[in-house]
Parts: C-alpha cells; structure tokens; sequence
C-alpha cells in the first residue's frame, strides 16, 4: 500500500462525500491509501488574480506547508477546484519574488517556512502516470464494456496552459481512462465548455441553460452517463438540471457520476446505497447496466 | 524590604507610567492609579474579561494577553479592551441540528475566512482559531468543539479578523452542538439525573442546608471527589 497525503478540501466532507469515499475504494484496489493530513484549511477555493491580494494566497500556501509539516513533498487532491488553487499558488511562490517576500513574512507564526517543494498531484495524474493506463486496463479486464461515457473536463483540471493536467487544447487522459475502463469515451464537443461556476450562487438560470446544453450534447453523442472529476461541475451539470427541466419541457434527465463511482464499478467495488442520495439525476439505471457488464 | 524595587516604564493609554518590573499589566494599571471596573474579572487567567493589546519598544508587532497573566516590560505600550462587539444571534439549542448549515444560517460570515490566521495569532491562549473555523466550515464540529476547548471569550480573534468573522461565538455553537448532541453520552449521569428526580438525594440535601458553615467546610474539604473511583 503506498500513502498519499490527501488534501481533501471542503466539499468532499460536504457535498461530494460520495467523491471521496468511491476514490477510497479505488484507489485501495489499486495499492494507495489516503491518509489525510491532520491540520488542513480551506484551499482559497478561487486562484486570485487581483494584483494587491496577497493575503488570498496564504489560504492555499499554509496547506502546502502543512504538507512538508508532515514530512511530505506531494499532497494528493481530488477537487479540480483545489488542485487548481494549490498548484498556482505554489508557481507564484516559486516565481513572483515580490509576493513570495510578503506572504512569507505574513506567515512568520508558522513553526516552519515554507521552501516551495510540495507538489500538488490530482486524481487523474496518479492514474495516468503512476498507475498507467496499460496497467489499468489489464487488471480491469473488460470492464465497462458496451458503456459510453462522456468525459467533462471543465476548466480548473486543464487552465491556465502549463498547470494542467493535461493539454489544454486537446487533453485525453479523461477519455484514456474510460477506455481503460472498458468503456467507449464519447466524442463530446462540450466537454471542455464552462459549466458557469459560481454563477450558481447568485444565476442559477445561467448555469440551467449551460447545464441545458452540455448535458444535451453528451445525449446527441448516445452517452450512458457524464462523467465528471470537478465537484462544482458535478454540483451544476448534476443538481441544476432540475431548473433546466423546469424551464425547457423537452429537456431530459440525464446522470452525471463522479470519475471515481465509475472506476469502482469497473474494478467490481459496490456503488454504495449513501451515494445514490448526492444524486439528482436518477443513476439507478446507469449503474444496473454497468455493474452488469463488469 | 529596604532594597527599592525595580521599575520600568510602560505606556497606558499614550502615557509614560514607572510600575515594579515584577507586576502584571493588571497590578501595573492599579500601582498607576487606574480603578478597574470593566476589563478585569477573575484574576486567574480564566474568565477572559481582562483581554490587553500591547506592542513592545522597537517592535511592530501587534501582541495581546491576558492583564492578570502578562508581566510587564519596559517601553510596553498598553490598551485594554474590555468589551468586544460581536455578531451574537439568539437560537434555541434544543431545537437546532449539528450540521454545517446552522452555521450558514447564523454565522453566514464564517464562510468568509481567507486563511491568514490572524486569529490564531491574536489568541491569547494559543488556541488554533482559523483551524477550528475551518473544521466549522467543513462540519466536523467534534474537531471545533475540541480545538476551541480552552477559548475564554475575550474576543481578541475576532477584533483582528479581516474577515469580520465572531470566532469564540461560533466556537461556543460549535462546542455546544458538539455536547448535546454529538458527545457520547454518560451512563452514569443519566442514572443520576433520574436519581434526583426520583427524590433520593432530598434528605441529604436537606441536611446539608441545615448545617453550619464551619461544619460544611469540612465536608467539602474531606469529600470523595470521585466515589467508586478512586485506587
């Protein structure tokens, strides 16, 4: 079993506890296990991009430390939304000498200084990099054979260029990792559109029409299901579709699961009963076919 | 004592007072003439009432403690702050849920922390503030209750945050959700509880009422603190 030091960011205690807990499973298949780190806080959950804001980044940068606090230099991440925060917030250390003087003389309290070293590592990159997608496959087998998926990337996993986890023009380790599923990745022309984020929040009806569109994109491509790794664009793809079917009668439900409830059902793991209830779009059906197949 | 004493010069509200080097900002302010109505409790470090901010010479940190604990030095400047404005809804605790969205609903602000942690720097008591508001903001009220368990309520968290978040409110919904309902409960104590309703304890307790403050003294002083327990 190799350990991972797992930042696991608000939503996946919250919303997404059906995220984490399928990414357990997996992973623990797969020879890696979590371990949490014993002091974490909020992410800072937007990367900043004001000029004078420095105090914003002390939010991700405390958790980097935390991580060589706990004898660690890669801090594993689930939520794109972090990964996105922490990562970029660590270039800035390593790179604006400016800002790297302010923040850390705002974090003289801390028992240690932070040195730049931790690297954040997301879901997607262990897979393909350290698991391997070859490796994958084989101990999969055939798997979700017969099941097309429809990979949305979103765009915390892939921007800005360079920080990613994979090219952010033409990635595919979304669609490598359904086909070492056993599964058929969907040609999907919306797969790297903007769900409309935090509109959310305040527009509701914005994220329901974009919601509106992905959604009928992946139906137009014959998809199972959308398969998803950010909890944001799970959180609208998945639960605002109740708006996009209140105000289009033509619109219809459609599932969206977590990349990681899809690589427990092709692994054979269970989907568990708790999970269903984080749902909006029925999965019942979805998930009868594809444990049939696995 | 024929020897003089030491003294040191502080600064009290801006201005210059000589005190003995040996006394707490608290013995400072009286020795300086000062008569303490509000900003002073119980002396011990415990209450929380007597919350100070102060900077030392050459240094342009903003320091805080506790008056009866924190022992003067020379070129402190001194100000107390006896009361501390903060965000403080009325709730029911009976009727409420231990879940993250009774904060959201009362405490909506404590959604707002950046992570500077201003607020641990500030505590007096050396308490983890922004981790427990962080262990709010992600509902693991077990890990806030405990993390804030030695927080007095002085409020110094609070008047440092930029985030204008009430930390040591927040903390006691967290400590008091914690204990009505997520706590084990005690055996013992509900067997007890059901005890005195039933009245068993009322002849004792009426003799106890009856007896004279010298004779209570010694009872209390020769009491088995716990009963059964004790090797």
């Amino acid at each position: 079993m190799t350990k991972l030091l797992y930042y696991p960011g608000c939503t996946l205690k919250a919303d997404a506890q059906h995220f984490e807990e399928s990414a357990m499973c997996a992973l623990k298949e797969l020879g890696f296990e979590l371990q949490e780190l014993e002091r974490w806080n909020c992410c800072g959950t937007v990367f900043s991009l004001a000029t004078d804001n420095t105090m914003f980044h002390l939010a991700p940068l405390r958790n980097l430390l935390r991580t060589r606090e706990e004898g660690g230099d890669k801090l594993f991440t689930l939520c794109s939304m972090c990964y996105n925060t922490l990562k970029r917030a660590n270039k800035l250390f390593n790179e604006d000498p400016e800002k790297n003087d302010k923040v850390r003389k705002a974090m003289y309290e801390e028992a240690i200084a932070y040195d730049g070293k931790t690297q954040t590592l997301h879901l997607l990159s262990l897979l393909r990099d350290e698991v391997g997608f070859d490796t994958l496959k084989n101990k999969i087998g055939k798997g979700l054979n017969g099941i097309k998926l429809a990979p949305y990337y979103g765009c915390m996993l892939l921007r800005p260029d360079g920080l990613g986890v994979d090219n952010m023009e033409h990635p595919r380790v979304f669609e490598d990792l359904i086909r070492a599923m056993g599964a058929e990745a969907a040609d999907f022309p919306f797969r790297a559109e903007c769900c409309g984020s935090y509109q959310t929040a305040q527009q509701p009806e914005i994220v329901a029409e974009r919601t509106r569109l992905i959604i009928g994109s992946a139906r137009k491509c014959g998809a199972d299901a959308v398969a998803v790794s950010c909890p944001l664009c799970a959180f609208n793809l998945d639960q605002r579709q109740a708006i996009a079917a209140r105000l289009h009668s033509d619109f219809e439900l459609m599932p969206v699961l977590y990349i990681t409830e899809c690589l427990c059902l092709a692994l054979g793991i269970e989907f568990k009963e708790p999970w269903k209830a984080f749902h909006y779009a029925p999965v019942d059906a979805v998930i009868r076919k594809m444990e049939k197949k696995a | 004592m024929s020897k003089k004493q030491e003294q040191v010069s502080v600064f009290i509200m801006g201005k210059k007072f000589m005190v003995p080097a040996a006394s707490t900002i608290m013995s400072a302010l009286e020795y300086s003439g000062f008569q303490l109505k509000r900003g002073v409790g119980c002396r011990e470090g415990f209450c929380g009432a007597c919350a100070t901010v102060y900077r030392l010479k050459d240094d342009f940190k903003i320091r805080t403690g506790l008056a009866c604990q924190t022992v003067v030095q020379e070129g402190m400047l001194i100000a107390q702050i006896p009361f501390v404005p903060a965000v403080k809804p009325v709730y029911d605790i009976s009727k409420l849920e231990p879940t993250i969205t009774i904060f959201k609903q009362l405490y909506p602000e404590t959604f707002r922390c950046l992570g500077c942690n201003t607020c641990s720097k500030a505590c007096p008591q050396d308490i983890r503030v922004m981790d427990y508001i962080n262990a709010v903001e992600r509902g693991d009220l077990a890990k806030a209750a405990e993390l804030s368990y030695d927080c007095i309520r002085c409020g110094m968290c609070a008047l440092r945050c930029p985030a204008e978040i009430g930390q040591f409110n927040v903390a006691i919904l967290a400590q008091r959700l914690y204990g009505s309902c997520l706590a084990p409960k005690s055996k013992e104590m509900i067997e007890r509880v059901e005890q005195i309703r039933k009245g068993q304890f009322n002849e004792e307790m009426a003799a106890i009422k009856a007896t004279d403050k010298a004779a209570l003294k010694k009872m209390y002083y020769e009491r088995d603190i716990e009963p059964g327990e004790s090797v």
